[in-house]
């Protein structure tokens, strides 16, 4: 595999070149937070952050989308007709994303890229983009991607990988998208044996920082009916205020609701992200709410990311330890400590049955 | 890539009022592209999301059956922004629908096996739809004894009348219908909840017997434990469940029983299938 070496002056000229025929996305501060956003003419990304308050997830698949336009007009031969509304996508190019939230695309595409039906706004939007990640030299605290099937070097769903050196960038060339983008931005420099090594130095590094972890060896085996019964639901959802905070700042979280929006006589349908934390999201038209408590709610968001994803696609945990959850949350629920309750429920199952 | 979001445009050919609380009504649609009645081709037992421009969707089960051509035929119960809005609709209006979604009745299995077919109130759609397919003059063969226990509450909720009258001459197939109650003294048929009925009229179980059941949680409630007393396996009893669906195909995250989507995985499954997953339906 290639790696490149990239000095602040060709890394700054490069991008300003690539500007010319990618779209450039990156981390900017804006208040007191970063977030992924187009860049001006000329702007660099802000690559002195730990991770943007929100998940890049917006990139490809925004918070609101129009899918179809329609027209109400009784005079118009179209009258009730749905039109797709084709997103124009010219390629663009995510600089500075996490491994964590790059892996956490490779994840959602497993839902909205299936063998029997694609969803075209999501992978059109996913084709189009090229992912320049940046190796995470400082980890949060709360980060656990080691143990979420990450990392803080991670190449899954990464064009191009970067670590941060200091006075340059190694640059781990990882796709053919990759390349063409160090190509457009004329980054050609290979890198010398030292940076190669002072890449894998950082990467090991940044893993041994990681200090808290999540046990998922158990949660494909355990009967579904024994953990969506297990005892420590009411416990684990009674904090919750079922805010949606932690499935609007996930990366990994993707369900979605779709609305028309009329405006005199002409209107679109949007799709927008939803969230199971609310009870609308499942409410029936006769009254009737399968998951009308919030300790069936918060047991959806937990069963769904650590135990039906994993029998369905045997891809581990649909979590890649980024952590905003748990920085976020305002009760304080903790992926991690429900994660670990899972997964010893059934541990602890067996050592009642050992005499 | 084909666009799963985008449904073809029908046009509203009859409505008919199906119920006397006129909650209930019949849809038949035509295709405007009649290229579009092919590719819509459906099995018994699918639905289809209903899609009316500045309203949204709503998932139906298709009432008519693979073996009625030229017309695609749903009833709507009046409940939401969706329906209610579809109840004021007129033949003629153009609308959308797509699909057809969802997994069907198990045909293939229940070839050469008795079929008795257990509905309550307006969940009869897609039932009509297996009777009509089972019925028909190519398939009736490929079939044993076919039962029919339908309750409502009253005769006038009864759907599809008329057809219930025309099977009812049959000797093909055995009807029962029930009400809850009526005044009518003229009544010719069953009074009594449906798995009271259920319990005196479904055929014996066996390896050849087959129940489809569908119907109001009441009703499948005090159902299961009569079929299962008359010894009916939990793979030999198919239901058809309902959720709150967006996408229809498996992608919206709303309509999950642990990690099957009804509208994808579903609606149709063996109460073997139910009791393996979450019952958050």
């Amino acid at each position: 595999m290639r790696m490149l070496l990239i000095d602040r002056r060709a890394w700054q000229e490069g991008l300003k070149r690539a500007a010319g025929q990618y779209g450039l996305i990156g981390p900017v501060k804006e208040k007191e937070f970063h977030s992924f956003r187009p860049l001006k003419p000329g702007e660099m990304p802000d690559l002195a952050f730990q991770n943007s308050r929100l998940s890049p997830k917006h990139v490809v698949y925004p918070q609101t989308e129009p899918m179809f336009a329609y027209t109400l007009d009784e005079a118009r031969e179209d009258r009730h007709l749905l039109k797709e509304v084709r997103r124009e996508i010219p390629p663009r190019a995510v600089v500075g994303i996490r491994p964590c939230d790059a892996k956490a695309f490779v994840l959602v595409r497993l839902n909205f890229d299936t063998p029997d039906v694609q969803d075209p706004y999501w992978l059109r939007a996913y084709e189009a983009t090229t992912f320049i990640g940046l190796g995470c030299n400082a980890p949060c605290s709360s980060c656990f991607c080691t143990t979420a099937g990450c990392g803080p070097f991670h190449e899954e769903g990464l064009d191009l990988l970067l670590a941060d050196l200091g006075e340059a960038f190694a640059a781990k060339v990882l796709t053919p998208k990759g390349e063409a983008f160090a190509r457009t931005a004329g980054w050609t420099a290979e890198a010398p044996a030292g940076a190669q090594s002072a890449f894998q130095e950082r990467a090991r590094a940044a893993e041994g920082r990681i200090t808290s972890f999540v046990q998922t060896d158990h949660l494909k085996s355990i009967p579904v009916n024994d953990l969506y019964n297990a005892p420590f639901w009411e416990e684990v959802s009674f904090s919750c205020i079922n805010c949606g905070t932690c499935t609007y700042s996930c990366p990994t979280c993707w369900c979605f609701d779709i609305q028309d929006e009329t405006r005199g006589k002409s209107g679109v349908r949007l799709r927008l992200w939803d969230s199971c934390m609310y009870p609308l999201f499942t409410l029936h038209g006769s009254g009737h709410n399968p998951r009308g408590t919030k300790l069936h709610r918060v047991r959806q968001r937990f069963m769904h990311k650590l135990k039906y994803f994993v029998e369905k696609y045997d891809r581990g945990i649909q979590c890649v330890g980024c952590g905003r959850c748990v920085r976020l949350c305002p009760v304080n629920i903790d992926i991690r400590r429900v994660c670990n309750m899972m997964n010893g429920f059934a541990v602890s199952g067996e050592a009642c049955a050992i005499p | 890539m084909r666009n799963p979001y985008q449904p073809y445009p029908v046009r509203i050919d009859a409505v008919t009022v199906e119920t006397e609380d006129r909650n209930l009504k019949t849809f038949r649609f035509t295709f405007l592209d009649p290229g579009d009645e092919e590719r819509f081709a459906y099995r018994a037992g699918q639905f289809a999301e209903l899609s009316i421009a500045g309203k949204g969707e709503i998932p139906i089960g298709i009432a008519s059956s693979p073996t009625e051509k030229g017309f695609v035929m749903f009833t709507v119960n009046k409940v939401g922004l969706v329906s209610s809005h579809l109840h004021t609709m007129r033949a003629g209006d153009v609308m959308g629908i797509r699909g057809p979604l969802g997994n069907w009745y198990p045909w293939e299995r229940m070839e050469g096996k008795n079929v008795v077919i257990i509905g309550g109130g307006f969940a009869f759609t897609t039932l009509r739809s297996s009777i009509v397919y089972m019925l028909d003059p190519q398939n009736r063969g490929r079939f044993g004894e076919i039962h029919v226990i339908y309750g409502a509450r009253t005769p006038g909720m009864l759907l599809y009348r008329e057809e219930l009258a025309a099977w009812e001459r049959r000797d093909d197939i055995r009807m029962h219908i029930t009400v809850d109650a009526t005044n009518d003294p003229g009544w010719k048929y069953h009074v009594g909840f449906v798995p009271a009925i259920t319990e005196k009229k479904a055929p014996p179980a066996g390896e050849d017997t087959f129940a489809i059941i569908c119907g109001p949680p009441i009703m499948i409630k005090f159902t299961l434990p009569v079929l299962e007393k008359l010894g009916y396996p939990n793979d030999r009893i198919i239901m058809s469940l309902e959720n709150r669906m967006k996408c229809g195909i498996g992608m919206c995250g709303r309509c999950n029983i642990g990690k099957e989507f009804v509208c994808k995985d579903g609606p149709v499954f063996t109460l073997e299938q139910l009791n393996r997953t979450p019952r958050e339906y």
